[in-house]
């Protein structure tokens, strides 16, 4: 392994092996769920169930229970799902980005955020399928022949893109996390006994870690890398064009693309926060999830936070600038009318909030951390909402203004799907591995504290034998030499 | 025909890289190494020649590309052209989402699919588990006996990197 600079902090706390490593891991796993995963998991089942039933009466009654109108024709469900799909952004982005940038520390998140971004994506389908008002003919969505013509989808339409956009998303995805789960699952098979070593052996495909499957697995893993880069960028942008290609003022701008990407990795990361710093206490992972990592997602979330304030300010530049009187009033009746609360929420969440980052003593605090990220998943859920119901309540004809307020069926189907999106990330944590495990293991050498004390310690002897720098690289051209690592 | 094998287990990568080095100068050949993680570098000491997968995904995503466009002037153009204030049924920046997704989707999918095939990986698959440590913390050497001079030569080399233990495994096939 190259050693990495002393100033680094480790990404592995404590004096670890690698079969301490897979204890501590496979330790959730292999115990019986505590009291605490118990209540959470009733609690998020719960309200789950009362989402679907909440689902089940609109279906049976119609989209007339909900609170929308001639004029707000859009409003919580739009709103709900382009939150979940930002969400998921983050895990892509920790997962695939990261990985083409080479950041070790992605290894210790990134199996828990691609989780996230999975369920997510489930939860975001949910609201554009039942918002046609018909989702028995959902499959309308899809090009398929059938008997009026054939009439055919209309590739013109943003709304069929976003159809292609978040089902290859949620498909790419599942099948990144998949192929990353595959030599965990078969350590898992290994440690079994009975019906489990059965079920995680089908799943783990018959993996054997095998040096020319890892050299391929290696390869395959870059690649999807590659292609979920320019998917995950791509997934936001085409959700923004769903608003950005209609001639609404306030949604009709060309900075909607970079501005709604911007938005889904801040909230998402936020999300991985209220997530991680959970998991990290309930599984005891505090050695893997280390207060390092959280500082340099708190980094992103600075950046993005401010890209995103960015976005706002120049939004309202560009609709004084444009000359547009019916733009410049939407943005004032924004910041001014009588969704004026909402927008201010949006601003103290999203824009003042994480500048709080700055100072050292927050960003490397877990508990502030956590209640700032639930912060931002406030601010950002209301960006949506800013953006749909206050472009859509006053347009351009005064005499159909009308104002929006949601009834319980859309409140209790969006809380219902907090707990979709926790029942399954609680299964996930107590039957899969939260941690990439043979990921983690390969940066125990470079970045483990108990490697980087004795490579600062070589250093500081000044033995030059030993070469500090590249062990690896002088051993390899010269067997012979011997190795004290 | 069954063959003889004999496993050098160890407990870290480092010298199981080094001892691979050095069985390929020493001119033997290793069957292969199985590890808990991919170890630098063991794709060149192995000898393993870059796999040909990237260039499956590219033809999967010419296909993808291929079969997108292909789908959309059919049904948009040629099968219902609709006529939307006159414009061109053919209109070319509105197929290129929609040609970006399926181009990611199949290769993604035709990528990942061909490697589960060339890895014999499947669900329900038994897999030639060497031993249920190397998905733990032991990296293993696998290197076929086909002489005596071959044995003894292995076994140095092994032993002289620390191996915890050498063992044979006799394979049917």
């Amino acid at each position: 392994m190259i050693q990495e600079s002393a100033v680094r902090p480790p990404l592995v706390l404590g004096d670890k092996t690698y079969s301490q490593m897979t204890e501590d891991i496979m330790k959730p796993l292999e115990t019986k769920p505590n009291l605490l995963w118990l209540a959470a998991f009733s609690i998020a089942a719960l309200v789950m169930t009362m989402g679907f039933a909440l689902i089940g009466y609109l279906f049976v009654e119609g989209t007339g229970v909900w609170g929308l109108n001639k004029t707000v024709g859009w409003a919580w469900d739009i709103t709900n799902f382009v939150f979940w799909v930002g969400i998921g952004h983050a895990g892509t982005l920790i997962s695939a980005v990261l990985l083409l940038f080479r950041q070790k520390w992605r290894t210790s998140i990134n199996r828990a955020a691609e989780a996230m971004t999975i369920f997510a994506v489930m939860c975001a389908g949910i609201f554009p399928v039942i918002h046609t008002g018909r989702p028995w003919l959902a499959f309308w969505m899809l090009p398929l022949p059938n008997v009026h013509g054939s009439l055919w989808v209309n590739f013109n339409s943003p709304l069929l893109w976003d159809v292609f956009a978040i089902s290859t998303y949620l498909t790419v995805s599942l099948v990144f996390w998949y192929i990353g789960l595959i030599p965990d699952i078969a350590t898992v098979r290994d440690r079994a006994e009975g019906l489990r070593k059965t079920i995680y052996g089908a799943l783990s495909f018959g993996w054997n870690g095998s040096a020319r499957t890892w050299a391929r697995y290696e390869v395959v893993c870059l690649i999807l890398a590659g292609l979920s880069t320019p998917l995950v960028l791509s997934v936001h942008t085409i959700v923004s064009f769903d608003f950005a290609t209609s001639v609404i003022p306030g949604w009709h701008t060309t900075i909607f693309p970079p501005y709604f990407v911007a938005g889904a990795i801040f909230s998402g990361f936020a999300m991985v926060h209220t997530l991680m710093i959970l998991t990290r206490s309930i599984f005891k992972l505090k050695e893997y999830v280390t207060i390092y990592h959280i500082e340099l997602m708190n980094i992103v979330i600075i950046i993005t936070g401010s890209v995103v304030g960015l976005a706002y300010g120049t939004e309202f530049f560009i609709a004084w600038y444009s000359g547009v009187e019916y733009e410049q009033y939407a943005f004032l009746n924004r910041a001014f009318g009588p969704f004026a609360w909402a927008y201010w929420t949006m601003i103290t969440c999203n824009v003042i909030t994480p500048q709080l980052f700055w100072f050292n003593a927050i960003r490397k605090s877990a508990t502030a951390t956590f209640i700032i990220s639930i912060f931002v998943n406030i601010g950002m859920w209301f960006e949506r909402f800013v953006i749909i119901v206050t472009s859509l309540h006053r347009d351009y004809l005064p005499s159909s203004w009308a104002m929006y307020s949601p009834t319980f069926v859309e409140i209790g189907i969006f809380i219902g799907t907090f707990g979709l999106f926790f029942t399954l990330f609680l299964l996930f944590a107590k039957t899969l591995p939260v941690i990439a495990l043979h990921e983690i293991k390969t940066v125990l050498k470079s970045s483990g504290e108990k490697y980087r004390q004795a490579a600062a310690h070589r250093v500081e002897k000044g033995s030059a034998g030993e070469s500090p720098i590249m062990p690896e690289i002088s051993l390899a051209r010269n067997p012979q030499q011997e190795t004290e690592i | 025909m069954s063959k003889n094998f004999l496993l050098g287990v160890y407990d870290d990568e480092q010298p199981v890289l080094n001892a691979v080095n050095e069985l390929r100068i020493k001119g033997i050949r290793v069957y292969d190494v199985y590890s808990p993680f991919a170890i630098h570098g063991m794709d060149d000491a192995l000898g393993i020649k870059r796999t040909r997968l990237t260039i499956a995904a590219f033809i999967y995503g010419v296909i993808g590309c291929t079969l997108a466009l292909s789908m959309m002037i059919y049904m948009n153009v040629f099968d219902w052209p609709m006529n939307i204030g006159g414009k061109p049924a053919f209109m070319g920046p509105d197929f290129i989402p929609v040609t970006f997704e399926l181009t990611v989707l199949i290769t993604a999918l035709g990528m990942v699919g061909t490697f589960l095939y060339v890895s014999r990986l499947a669900p329900g698959v038994e897999g030639d588990l060497i031993d249920p440590r190397v998905t733990n913390d032991r990296f293993i050497i696998a290197v076929e006996i086909k002489n005596e001079e071959v044995r003894r030569k292995t076994e140095e080399v092994l032993k002289s990197y620390g191996s915890l233990e050498i063992r044979e495994r006799l394979t049917e096939k």
